[in-house]
């Protein structure tokens, strides 16, 4: 909302200063987003009176004038317009100065002549014949005000206003208006509020004879409110009103059209007038559009109507969609004799879901649907009425038409000054109080307060505490250290998080955020057959995207995404982890299952399998995972299908790691091998085991062992170890993995594997021949699986 | 004898003190004082004196004896001293080459943030509590008091799974989850992400995160909402941040406030980075609509709360200068390695 300061002060005293008036409107709930003044872009313009205009020796088409500035002697200007005649008043940029835009006039010469400045049109004044309608666009402004010489322009012409832009919550439609933030900087200031009620004198007739208004739909229509004016003189308007209305952002039209914008921005109440010529049997019915009715809007465009839109008809067809628009024949033209001006009230959550579905947002329209005042449409049908009256464009029939629909009654709410202190934190006097509320036109009446009807916002003793607090100042409620019961702490699942959190981080992995939305194609990417359940994700219904269209069911793909970034950005090597979500879809109408997963990324020289089987080694150690079980996965499609895990417990697959797929690394452009692992966060959090217990550090020494066993090339080393520490569970301390050879001395198909084995018992020195023993029995059951010892 | 053995003293002490090395020395010790050494051999003849001479003899013998001891002990003692320095200046090092650093990873900015926040708002007894990004539009909407057709809803653009399914546009779709559930006292902050569809660009992104803040109890004012969000800000942007609370509109909280911050490059006098208003907006706040008090079984007449909203990525970004929101998502490592 932009606000002429002229024009509010026709209604209000303010004498301050501009920037003392926004911080006041912005702290009593008024937000300004800035201000500016109209002549902040024009310096040392003024107006000067032609004396003289002579052709220019060496050309057609410039001439020479003189020009009275009010200076010692006259200035001469070389002009190439052609409207410039003896005795004009004109504007002049004299030299060194500034036109909007930037622009900078300075002497100089023009084909060999001195010219001192330059006479400005309208559009170098930043205006155009809108404003001034007696001028041209195509020339020089000849201005036509009463004005002086030598006067600077802006004053002369009135381009002096300060004009306030307002952030207008959307629970104060009252506020999109003139006398709304009148009232507003009334109450902030404690400055009178001098509006008064309009007065339309009338010129005979009856409304009757002209027009009728049926209301079929009184639950979407508030109010019908119409007056009809006739003998209509189309014109332009006075300058008090085109001004006001280019500062509040409205370009003035003809007269006509002018009152009702100017009656839109006073009151914040939408008018609509149209040419009573083109009202069927003179009878407006307000109604829902019926099957298949279409209606061509001003702009030309044809609109299908659906059953639940309400239009205003004739008794034909429908001639504008109430709240939104007013159809091709219902605007003002040169030819109209008499004029309808509706003043009416619609519901709004109706003309927003109209407007919605037309794709037709209007300045009416957009302060329909945030529910205005019913009891309002009346005085703004008469501002109106006594506007065509003031400007003498028209006489004002007798009578008027008001139909009201289904308005609920206004609440009353109890006033509680006791409460209002105990749930602001302050304490006001209630007179102060009384005070306060009366500043904004509440009434108080035997304990009860009674909103003004345009107050649509208020509905309870929380609504009330708000406006007294409001202009008492926020600033100035107290600020008081929160007390009473309050024990903070994580949960024990919040508290696991940051165990994993912190492994990752000491084991090198830069935390990464990917978006939860991706593209149903990254399915393709990652190699999903085209039946795996992954494929069945949360759809968006309105995405930005197909790119950004699905919640994702696999964090993979995001992760992909991050390597293949950071791979073509040339990072030479990347880990990474990403504690985000899977969407699980469930049920129609069920919220989908939120996994949140622990996704590992890793790419770079020196990285491979066992890089990040290490680092997951130690997560699942932060984890305090106790037993868990390692195995090949063949059958993951993302996943290589020889460089590829999945960790067990229990039976219960936790989580998966892995080299990814050649072909998948391909579709995400990644030129390297590249490893990702994710393990369910939920699952790792349940199996933990939250207890950790102190062992006594060993009190005799251990024996080491080292063995080099002969085993099928087949075999999978976890195997081995698996053998070795179930034949001797009591002494066997550690299994320690050193070598692993193929090649000369081993027979084809096998593979030289060799372990040193620390052997301790708790209770004594273990003698050379238990050792001896132990040994036998590991070979022993070593046997069973065909690894031998080495020879 | 006496003047044999005061002969091997003078010797003695000149050969030991000119000793080069260890080995010269022990040669030494073993030419005097060992079993075949020359005062070995003296002491031998010991017995050849009277027993009035062999006390005296004796005494000036062992005082040769431990002269040259100690003489040699001296020597020992310089001679490691050297060969130490000599070690220690050979295995000099340039102290300004750079170190062999082990990899260590490092949150993401927002987190790191994120991580701040929530140990201020522990010690203030909040609890942290999650809920879902993938909501019913009941808890993200209408239980907030913004029915279908709210013109508030057009502020949010929000992302449909279904006709009642949303992708959370607000943290405070927690909110009304946490009063279901529980009764007060209530002091919980609920962060995580939540969508609007904004296209990216240097200041939205359809993605980022929020986190809200609820406080319900008996005799909560805005007094304790002023007070809690006072010391939040002083505690994660020092002493000297002032708040300024200016009245706004939310339908779920009544009365409500926007929150500005003053501005920590020009102090409230107004420049490029507030915008010449010597402010920066932080947040929206206000004591919780008494309407949703009621939808979530919480008496109004009895318990009165407060209820704050702000958002993660304006805070880690002016926490560190971070002029892009896009740098945020893109997780390039020459971003993610600078915090």
């Amino acid at each position: 909302m932009d606000l002429s300061m002229r024009w509010l002060k026709d209604y209000v005293p303010y004498d301050q200063d501009i920037k003392t008036f926004c911080d006041g409107m912005t702290m009593s709930g008024s937000k300004v987003e800035g201000y500016r003044r109209e002549d902040e872009e024009i310096e040392n313009v003024v107006m000067g009176k032609v004396l003289s205009v002579e052709p220019h020796p060496d050309s057609d088409h410039l001439v020479i004038c003189q020009i009275d500035v009010g200076g010692e002697k006259p200035l001469q200007i070389v002009t190439g317009a052609k409207n410039v005649v003896p005795g004009a008043m004109v504007p002049c940029a004299l030299d060194h100065s500034t036109l909007p835009g930037g622009v900078k006039i300075t002497k100089g010469k023009l084909r060999g002549v001195v010219s001192e400045g330059m006479m400005c049109s309208l559009s170098e004044l930043g205006l155009t014949a809108h404003d001034f309608p007696y001028a041209i666009e195509d020339g020089i402004f000849l201005v036509e005000e009463d004005c002086q010489i030598g006067q600077p322009v802006t004053e002369a012409i009135g381009l002096d206003d300060t004009c306030v832009e307002f952030e207008i919550t959307s629970n104060r439609p009252d506020c999109l208006s003139v006398l709304g933030l009148a009232r507003e900087a009334s109450a902030t200031f404690r400055l009178p509020f001098l509006h008064k009620k309009p007065v339309v004198k009338g010129s005979g007739g009856d409304i009757a004879d002209y027009l009728s208004v049926e209301v079929d739909n009184k639950e979407l229509c508030f109010r019908y409110s119409a007056k009809v004016v006739k003998n209509v003189k189309i014109g332009p308007s006075p300058r008090w009103m085109r001004e006001r209305l280019r500062a509040c952002g409205v370009r003035p039209i003809n007269n006509l059209v002018d009152i009702t914008n100017f009656v839109m921005m006073e009151y914040g109440q939408p008018m609509h007038a149209f040419d009573l010529k083109y009202v069927k049997d003179g009878k407006i019915v307000v109604r829902n559009a019926r099957p298949g009715e279409v209606i061509t809007t001003l702009e030309g465009v044809e609109h299908p109507l659906s059953e639940s839109m309400l239009v205003i008809a004739d008794s034909e067809k429908p001639s504008a969609v109430a709240g939104v628009m007013g159809g091709e024949y219902s605007g003002i033209a040169d030819d109209t004799n008499t004029v309808v001006f509706e003043s009416a009230c619609f519901k709004g959550s109706s003309v927003r879901r109209t407007a919605k579905a037309l794709g037709l947002r209007t300045e009416s329209s957009s302060r329909f649907e945030k529910g205005l005042d019913p009891e309002e449409t009346m005085e703004a049908l008469l501002r109106a009425c006594e506007l065509v009256e003031q400007l003498g464009c028209g006489e004002v029939v007798d009578g008027v038409i008001d139909v009201r629909g289904d308005i609920a009654p206004r609440e009353e709410i109890p006033f509680d000054p006791d409460w209002i202190n105990n749930f602001i934190g302050i304490q006001l006097s209630k007179e102060e109080q009384e005070r306060i509320l009366q500043s904004l036109f509440f009434q108080i009446k035997d304990g009860k307060v009674i909103a003004p009807t345009f107050r649509v916002d208020i509905h309870n003793k929380a609504d009330i505490a708000e406006e007294v607090a409001r202009i008492y100042g926020y600033d100035k409620i107290p600020v008081k250290k929160l007390t009473g019961e309050g024990e903070g702490s994580l949960t024990y699942p919040q508290k696991y998080q940051r165990q994993i959190e912190q492994s990752l981080l000491a084991n090198g992995c830069y935390e990464v955020m990917t978006f939860s939305f991706i593209s149903p194609k990254d399915y393709d990417k990652i190699n999903l057959p085209s039946d795996s359940p992954l494929r069945n994700s949360v759809e968006i219904l309105n995405p930005l995207g197909e790119d950004t269209s699905v919640m994702r069911t696999t964090t993979i793909p995001s992760m992909l995404e991050v390597i293949a970034t950071n791979y073509n950005y040339r990072n030479p090597a990347g880990a990474f982890y990403e504690i985000g979500n899977e969407y699980i879809k469930k049920g129609e109408g069920e919220l989908p299952d939120e996994n949140p997963q622990v996704t590992i990324g890793l790419y770079g020289e020196g990285e491979d399998f066992y890089s990040l089987k290490g680092i997951v080694e130690n997560l699942l150690d932060a984890g305090n995972i106790p037993h868990y079980e390692v195995i090949p996965e063949e059958n993951d499609p993302t996943f290589h299908p020889g460089r590829t895990a999945k960790v067990l417990v229990d039976d219960t697959v936790i989580g998966v790691f892995g080299e990814i797929h050649p072909a998948v690394l391909e579709n995400y452009g990644i030129g390297v091998r590249a490893y990702c692992a994710k393990f369910d966060l939920k699952t790792l959090t349940r199996l933990g085991v939250n207890e950790k217990k102190y062992k006594p550090l060993p009190k005799f020494p251990a024996s080491t062992r080292d063995l080099s066993l002969i085993a099928d090339e087949k075999l999978p080393i976890g195997q081995i170890e698996k053998v070795i520490s179930e034949a001797i569970p009591h002494i066997l301390e550690e299994i320690k993995f050193f070598d692993i050879y193929r090649g000369a001395q081993i027979p084809q198909g096998k593979k030289s594997v060799s372990y040193s084995l620390v052997l301790r018992a708790a209770d004594r020195t273990l003698t050379v021949e238990e050792c001896d023993d132990a040994v036998a029995k590991v070979l022993k059951a070593l046997e069973g699986i065909q690894v031998f010892l080495r020879q | 004898m006496q003047e044999q053995l005061q002969k091997i003293k003078e010797e003695g002490l000149n050969a030991i003190y000119a000793a080069a090395d260890g080995k010269a020395l022990e040669e030494l010790r073993v030419k005097y004082l060992g079993k075949k050494g020359e005062l070995t051999g003296i002491l031998k003849q010991m017995g050849k004196l009277s027993p009035e001479e062999r006390p005296v003899m004796g005494q000036i013998a062992n005082e040769v004896r431990s002269a040259l001891e100690e003489a040699i002990a001296e020597c020992q003692k310089k001679l490691q001293k050297a060969a130490m320095d000599a070690k220690l200046k050979a295995e000099v090092i340039d102290v300004t080459m750079p170190g062999k650093r082990r990899s260590i990873g490092k949150v993401h900015p927002n987190t790191a943030v994120m991580n701040i926040a929530k140990e201020i708002f522990l010690g203030m007894g909040f609890n942290v509590v999650d809920g879902p990004e993938v909501e019913y539009d009941y808890y993200n909407f209408e239980a907030l008091n913004i029915p279908k057709d709210h013109p508030a809803r057009d502020s949010q653009d929000t992302f449909f799974v279904s006709d009642n399914i949303v992708l959370r546009s607000q943290t405070s779709s927690v909110q009304a989850r946490v009063m279901e559930k529980s009764t007060p006292p209530l002091r919980i902050i609920s962060p995580g992400r939540v969508y609007r569809s904004d296209a990216i660009d240097a200041t939205h992104s359809p993605l980022f995160h929020q986190i809200e803040g609820l406080v319900v109890d008996k005799g909560v004012t805005m007094a304790d909402l002023k007070g809690t969000l006072e010391t939040f800000f002083q505690k994660l942007y020092g002493e000297e941040a002032k708040l300024r609370f200016r009245p706004h509109h939310f339908p779920f909280t009544e009365p409500s406030a926007e929150v500005d911050v003053s501005c920590f490059n020009c102090h409230g006098a107004g420049c490029r980075v507030c915008k010449g208003e010597g402010w920066i907006e932080l947040l929206g706040c206000g004591m919780v609509h008494p309407d949703v008090l009621r939808t979530c079984g919480i008496d109004p007449e009895v318990y009165s709360g407060f209820a704050f909203g702000l958002g993660l990525e304006r805070i880690s970004m002016r926490h560190f200068g971070i002029s892009d929101m896009r740098l945020l998502y893109e997780n390039d490592l020459r971003f993610l390695s600078q915090f």
